[in-house]
């Protein structure tokens, strides 16, 4: 059976100042299309970098990065990016932002249709109320929001969050969770999600991916969450197979990966 | 009496405000009193030549009331040789800003670039921009492209470094929107490099404008010809000694409202400050 997304014998080592780093060894990770995959691991345990070289951003070692057959080379719209810190440009409104994505992705379509996307996905994320604001002008979950909105727009083949919600407090946290569970519920993407919350990987993944510490770090183990859908984290609270996978995530970071802090 | 501590608040803020606005009338006034009360005793008591302050005042008024006479190329009003010399930075600060902003950004964009141009930068950027004046007039033969020229020299600089610092200034993040939307070079510049690195670009400006104003009075100074600086050395060489002063309170004026102008296009232009 082949992968929507396939990543095979990925190597990452990085050049610099003082000599060679060996970030990833031996990647390997089959993503079916229409999965919720999230990743985690301690901080420097290379999950960034197995983002980015899905991204494009960055090209492996050694091993191949394929997605529908086809192996990955440089960053495009078909896999885009939900940056941690938002990434919006400060000069252009929320609106804008968006829009110079759609413009982007749809040269091809008229004004009004173009116009009318950028608004549908802004919808989508609670922002259409914001759009003539300047990112300074609105709150980091709004900001994460209309990221979310801009990489939606590209319609990508795979949708990449590098942390998206870890620059947030907890209670904007748990809204977008939710927004983006609906989102998914909605329009089925095929999801790579990076976080170093236990919780937010078992609430929204259809799988985790968790990944050993570097150097040298791979794929440790991946665990399957069977939770039903739609999931409501308060009945997830009481839930006995909720806590039965988080504690086996919690038991894979503590105790099988234990970092020294 | 519960009314009565709101009116009493309002009525120390308003005196409060009141005190605030009248010490920003009269620290200044006291400043130029002291300076005024300086200059008498100079003139009074050390050098007698020195014009006295109400003697100035009243040359000022005579040579303010009739900016735009002109009888003949040697005798023009105070307004005509502040305009040559505006002229002159104009020119010379537009030419600088066509070829320093373009040059800019490809240091900025390219290392190698960069690597080739910073040292030759790095020599020219600390001389003073008159030591160009003799080998303009030998480019050009003829005084008024010199002085150009000199503020062309004065200007480039500034806007260079500024410009390349912008683009380096960019976040990664910006760069990576950028490669995520394959964006292609000339839309890179538009869309996202230029965008980002023009307030450092207005500030090159601004600084370099400054910097143009105080050079051009040198440079008139040396090249003859309509302008505030020759005008200020032929006042001198006529020892009219009073005109000098005037003229320094003059360029210091010009030199303000410049300044103003660049702070309000920074303040248009910076979407960090909006």
């Amino acid at each position: 059976m082949s992968a929507y997304l396939d990543l095979q014998n990925i190597d990452m080592t990085f050049n610099t100042a003082k000599g060679t780093f060996n970030a990833l060894k031996d990647v390997n990770l089959k993503v079916q299309k229409g999965e919720f995959l999230a990743l985690i691991g301690h901080s420097g345990c290379g999950k960034s970098t197995v983002l980015n070289i899905v991204a494009g951003l960055l090209d492996a070692s050694a091993g191949v990065a394929l997605l529908k057959d086809k192996e990955i080379r440089g960053p495009g719209p078909n896999r885009a990016v939900v940056f941690q810190n938002h990434s919006l440009l400060p000069w252009l409104t929320v609106y804008e932002n968006v829009k110079l994505a759609v413009d982007k992705v749809m040269a091809d379509k008229s004004k009004a249709e173009r116009k009318d996307w950028v608004m549908h996905n802004l919808k989508l994320v609670h922002m259409d109320h914001a759009a003539d604001k300047r990112p300074g002008e609105i709150s980091g979950g709004m900001k994460q929001r209309v990221g979310i909105a801009r990489a939606l727009a590209m319609q990508p083949d795979v949708l990449l969050m590098d942390e998206p919600f870890g620059a947030l407090d907890a209670l904007t946290r748990a809204h977008l969770q939710d927004s983006v569970m609906e989102i998914q519920a909605e329009l089925n993407n095929t999801v790579l999600m990076i976080t170093h919350d236990v919780d937010e990987a078992v609430l929204l993944s259809d799988r985790i991916v968790m990944m050993t510490n570097g150097p040298a770090a791979t794929i440790g183990e991946i665990l399957t969450v069977d939770l039903p859908r739609p999931r409501d984290r308060l009945k997830l609270s009481e839930d006995p197979h909720y806590h039965h996978l988080r504690g086996q995530v919690l038991e894979f970071l503590y105790q099988k990966q234990r970092k020294a802090a | 009496m519960p009314a009565r501590p709101a009116p009493l608040l309002a009525d120390r803020a308003r005196r409060e405000r009141l005190a605030g606005i009248l010490k920003m009338l009269l620290l200044p006034l006291l400043t130029f009193a002291v300076l005024v009360g300086v200059w008498s005793y100079v003139h009074n008591h050390v050098a007698p030549e020195f014009p006295a302050p109400g003697e100035t005042w009243e040359h000022a008024k005579e040579v303010l009331a009739a900016p735009f006479y002109d009888n003949g190329p040697n005798d023009k009003g105070i307004g005509w040789q502040l305009l040559n010399s505006l002229a002159r930075v104009g020119a010379g600060f537009g030419l600088a800003a066509v070829v320093g902003i373009p040059l800019g950004f490809v240091m900025g964009m390219s290392r190698g670039v960069q690597m080739a141009l910073s040292p030759l930068i790095q020599i020219l950027k600390p001389v003073s921009p008159l030591a160009w004046l003799p080998i303009g007039l030998l480019l050009f033969k003829a005084v008024n492209p010199s002085a150009i020229f000199v503020i062309f020299i004065t200007c480039i600089w500034p806007m260079i470094i500024n410009t390349a610092t912008g683009v380096k200034a960019i976040p990664q993040d910006y760069m990576n929107v950028a490669a995520v939307l394959k964006l292609g070079k000339l839309e890179l510049v538009r869309r996202i490099l230029f965008p980002a690195t023009l307030p450092y670009v207005v500030t090159g400006m601004r600084l370099s404008l400054g910097i143009a104003w105080m050079v051009i009075v040198a440079a008139e100074m040396l090249t003859g010809g309509i302008g505030i600086g020759f005008w200020l050395w032929d006042e001198w060489n006529n020892l009219n000694v009073s005109s000098i002063i005037l003229a320094i309170g003059v360029i210091g004026a010009v030199g303000i409202v410049l300044d103003l102008m660049m702070g309000w296009a920074q303040h248009k232009l910076d979407y960090t400050k909006r």
